[in-house]
């Protein structure tokens, strides 16, 4: 029943005060630090039980000395356990883009403003069970990296994360839920595909194909009927099904349109995303300025990190409000 | 610090460190009972020790359950041999410190590492059964601390070992208190639960309830103290110092027995010369207290029997304090029932023949009992006998050979010889043993009195007197009552090391200690019922039972328990040195007419002061930016806030 009750979801949030993601630093008060006995805890008590029956039965005034002591021991131990996570400060760090399939790598920055050290800080991602424990210094900023698994393409939120300690006797284990608002971007999982071969397009105009230069060998790419037999990769042809021809980069100046429109209809809207990720890069590694054009939005050809990173957030985003 | 690492302790293996600590603490709480165990069970608890460090030396796996189960079961086998029961005090101890160290063989998880360390706070407890003196409290003292250092550990397996023995040290310290306030106010039981083990007192030494010749002389070679008495006002003379215990009346011609006594109402005699005391009693296992002759007033809690001896409703198994009061001297008290006198006349129908003939020459020519005893002492002043701890072994006619044949003898000899006299020229006689003497300590002014006091004497009855007393030993060894038995004896015998003449140094040292153990029983190790209730009656709660004190201690626990929650907290209440900076910094422009309004962004609040203060609007840019490095950077450094705190103090505002 119990058991049933906290397994309810709403009714742990009201519990725990459930909050919204939080802004900035996150200061863990008092009240936001939850301590129960840990399964060692019980196993002091029955020990202590059976020391204060023995000193009772024998009278042995040294007996209750050491019960007792013990007994104070494992109150203190309590408050020093709460003591290792209240006001321990945190703040959420950015988190770098990353392809769906990867692991988002969440930072964490755990900052003790406190004259003495708390050692042994766990920081559990709830959803996924990634974990880090950590040691902080007093007065130490420590970073605490979360390795999420990013399953689809989009804004991944930080969810709930659970801060534990049982330090220092692990009598007690202290625990406390944070959601600071942080997120990751997630690109969609880029399909290795042969790149598009530069067409003739009525905007760009098709003369930019005929730059494409033969001096440097770049990757290989789908055939297509005008290419020239010089070009076609035989030996790569032997071992599959796909004709394809040689690239060869050496004029910077190719410009490639990565279209939405011209890819095979038969494909849903994640395998085009999927393919156009992997042509955004194949072509940011061949050197080429390209462009991406997608149903309701259009980037200009161009080149570079922040390039490809728009590209690539314009394919996250597509379609996410 | 250290590295992150993606376990949680409890969920780790446990590391060499670990072991480390368990191993010292094992072999601090086990070594106090290795002295008690017979060497080849110390063997295999070292032995299992070894076995443990050598698996973690090797990294090999920890022996299988089934293998541990059976040497559990051979531990058990080990134990029944050497001790013929597993359910004794010692046998039973023994059995946990071979699991104990079996658990530290197949220790495989944190867990495991945590219950060795909890059954080490048992074996704390169970060396407590036998000595709970200053040594072995300091002694576990020291293996808490270890022993919690390792817990502690357990639950930082990254931190210095240091800093984990420095925190178990913090952790003691502030339990410290708390232990105080259960100590004295959880409210204490008289008595046992249930029924002791049959071996629980077998360690207690003292007076028996029967007399052989050799058995006193046995006990005189232990120094172990058996008393201690407190007086009010100064303490008699060491000539005086007659504590009476068990009362013999029954001979069978080697041993004498109590025999059968009854219960008597006290009166308290007539007399003068009255010394009130407290003796604080070692706990040795019999009924009998021991009081100065003539008891004056009884220890509460105490009845008195036909033959003046002071006894406890049950043995007294722990230590015991009494208050008393005796007189040095009382009015005559002649009267005595009848068969008191029969059963104090009563010899065996033959042996000793020497002894009679020597009774019946003394009896012919006197005229009164008193004549024969006149006799009977300057007898024993001229007869030369010898006083010595190691009398010779006696044959059937005990009180013949002692008297014409060996001459030598130790203070039952001498009493049981007189009584024997006595009786043979028909004046009635009993053997009254206890202590004689003991010795002031120089710091507390308190009389101890050991086992090497123990004393024997005779007491006879005198028509129109009563029962008087008469120390043979005394009339033939005049130093025995006059500067205690180690000077009294032939030198080389085996005089307990403390109580020879020669070492008075030592002695002086040993009065120091036993002043301090003194205080230390009767104030921690004697705090039962009775002084729990004097003591809070003394701090105004009258009649506290356990109701009224299971309040205040929860009451008074309570109230700890939040001023360390405050403590914790006061020390965490401190701002960080970022916010405390920029705090100053905005004071400082307030007091120049630039306050901040409360939903002004640090940017913004800068640009406007720079504004306003063109002198020194560089220096509050730099500051600004620095604020918002730190604040909101990525990673705020330390380096950062001390920077921001010396630019915000050196700003010069014109």
């Amino acid at each position: 029943m119990i058991r049933a009750l906290l397994g309810d979801a709403r009714l742990r949030d009201w519990f725990y005060g459930y909050r919204a993601p939080e802004r900035g630093a996150i200061t863990l008060g008092q009240r936001r630090v939850y301590i129960v006995p840990a399964r060692l805890g019980w196993f002091y008590g029955a020990t202590l039980g059976i020391l204060l029956i023995g000193s009772i039965n024998y009278a042995l005034q040294l007996g209750f000395a050491l019960t007792f002591l013990l007994a104070g021991l494992g109150l203190v131990g309590m408050v020093h356990t709460t003591r290792n996570l209240a006001r321990l400060t945190l703040s959420a760090g950015r988190a770098e883009p990353v392809f769906a399939g990867e692991a988002a790598q969440f930072r964490l920055y755990l900052d003790n403003r406190a004259r003495y050290d708390r050692p042994a800080i766990l920081v559990r991602h709830q959803a996924s069970g990634a974990q880090m424990v950590l040691d902080l210094a007093p007065g130490a900023v420590a970073e605490a990296v979360l390795a999420v698994p990013a399953v689809r393409r989009g804004w991944l939120p930080l969810t709930r994360v659970m801060l534990e300690t049982r330090f220092p006797l692990g009598l007690f284990r202290a625990w406390s839920y944070i959601e600071p608002e942080a997120r990751c971007l997630v690109y969609p999982r880029p399909e290795r595909a042969p790149l598009p071969a530069p067409t003739p397009d009525a905007d760009a105009g098709a003369a930019r194909a005929q730059a494409l230069g033969s001096d440097d060998f770049s990757g290989l790419r789908a055939y297509q009927p005008q290419d020239s037999p010089r070009h076609v990769a035989w030996k790569a042809v032997a071992r599959s099904d796909d004709m394809l021809t040689k690239q060869f980069a050496g004029a910077a100046g190719i410009e490639l349109w990565l279209d939405w429109q011209r890819l095979a209809p038969g494909l849903d809207t994640e395998q085009r995303l999927s393919r156009l990720a992997g042509w955004v890069l194949a072509a940011e590694q061949g050197g080429a300025r390209y462009g991406l054009r997608l149903p309701a939005l259009a980037i200009a050809p161009d080149r570079g990190d922040a390039h490809r990173a728009a590209c690539l957030q314009a394919l996250a985003l597509y379609g996410t409000a | 610090m250290s590295a992150p690492h993606p376990l949680a302790p409890e969920q780790r293996a446990v590391a060499p460190r670990d072991l480390a600590g368990l191993l010292a603490s094992l072999l601090l709480v086990a070594a106090p009972h290795a002295l008690r165990m017979p060497w080849w069970l110390t063997l295999l608890v070292l032995g299992l020790y070894a076995w443990r460090t050598r698996i973690a030396l090797e990294r090999s796996a920890p022996p299988s359950p089934w293998l541990v189960l059976g040497l559990a079961l051979l531990a058990v086998a080990a134990v029944y041999l050497e001790y013929r029961t597993l359910f004794g005090r010692t046998s039973g101890i023994v059995l946990l410190v071979l699991f104990s160290g079996l658990k530290l063989a197949e220790m495989r998880t944190h867990r495991d590492a945590a219950v060795v360390a909890f059954l080490c706070y048992f074996l704390v407890m169970t060396n407590l059964l036998y000595t709970q003196s200053i040594p072995t409290a300091l002694l576990m003292a020291l293996a808490l601390l270890v022993v919690t250092g390792t817990l502690v550990g357990l639950a930082a397996p990254q931190r210095p070992a240091a800093a984990n023995l420095r925190s178990a040290g913090l952790l003691l310290a502030h339990a410290a208190p708390a232990a105080l306030i259960l100590f004295l106010l959880f409210p204490r039981v008289q008595g046992p639960l249930w029924g002791l083990p049959q071996d629980a007192y077998s360690g207690l030494t003292g007076l028996s309830d029967t007399m052989t010749p050799g058995a006193l002389s046995q006990l005189a070679q232990s120094d172990a103290i058996a008393f201690r008495a407190e007086f009010e006002g100064e303490p008699p003379p060491p000539r005086e110092r007659y504590w009476r215990g068990p009362v013999l009346w029954d001979f069978d011609g080697r041993t004498w027995r109590m025999g059968p006594g009854w219960l008597q109402r006290f009166e308290a005699p007539q007399g003068g010369g009255r010394y009130d005391y407290t003796v604080t009693l070692e706990p040795h296992n019999r009924t009998w207290l021991f009081a100065l002759e003539s008891v004056a007033r009884l220890p509460v809690r105490a009845r008195y029997t036909n033959d003046g001896m002071v006894v406890a409703f049950s043995p007294v198994r722990s230590r015991l304090r009494y208050d008393a009061a005796s007189l040095a001297r009382t009015e005559p008290a002649p009267f005595e029932h009848p068969d008191s006198l029969r059963r104090a006349l009563a010899l065996p129908e033959s042996g000793n023949a020497r002894a009679r003939a020597l009774a019946a020459d003394w009896r012919r020519p006197a005229q009164s009992d008193l004549q024969v005893l006149q006799r009977a002492v300057e007898f024993f002043r001229d007869s030369r006998l010898g006083y010595t701890l190691e009398p010779p072994l006696l044959g059937r006619d005990t009180v013949d050979e002692f008297l014409f044949d060996t001459r030598e003898g130790f203070c039952e000899h001498f009493a049981s010889a007189f009584v024997f006299l006595m009786r043979a020229a028909g004046v009635p006689a009993r053997v009254v043993t206890g202590y004689q003497g003991g010795e002031v300590n120089y710091v507390d002014r308190i009389i101890s009195v050991r086992q090497s006091d123990a004393h024997a004497w005779a007491e006879v009855h005198l028509a129109g007197r009563g029962w008087v007393r008469v120390d043979p030993t005394a009339a033939a060894v005049p130093g025995r009552v006059d500067a205690g038995m180690a000077r009294a004896v032939r030198a080389g015998d085996p005089v307990p090391l403390l109580m020879r003449p020669q070492l008075e140094w030592l002695r002086g040292l040993r009065s120091n200690w036993e002043a301090l153990a003194h205080r230390w029983n009767v104030w921690v190790l004697g705090y039962g019922a009775e002084r729990q209730r004097d003591l809070m009656s003394r701090i105004g709660m009258r009649d506290a039972d356990w109701r009224k004190l299971t309040a205040a201690m929860a009451a008074i626990l309570g109230a700890f328990t939040l001023v360390l929650l405050v403590w914790s907290l006061r020390r965490l209440a401190r701002p960080d040195p970022v916010q405390r900076a920029w705090q100053a910094f905005c004071r400082k422009l307030g007091a120049h007419g630039v306050a901040r309004a409360p939903h002004e962004g640090p940017r913004d609040y800068a640009e406007r002061a720079a504004a306003r203060l063109p002198g020194a609007a560089a220096s509050i840019r730099a500051i600004a930016a620095l604020y918002i490095g730190a604040r909101y950077g990525r990673a705020p450094a330390p380096a950062r806030a001390a920077e921001l705190a010396r630019r915000v103090r050196e700003l010069q505002l014109a």
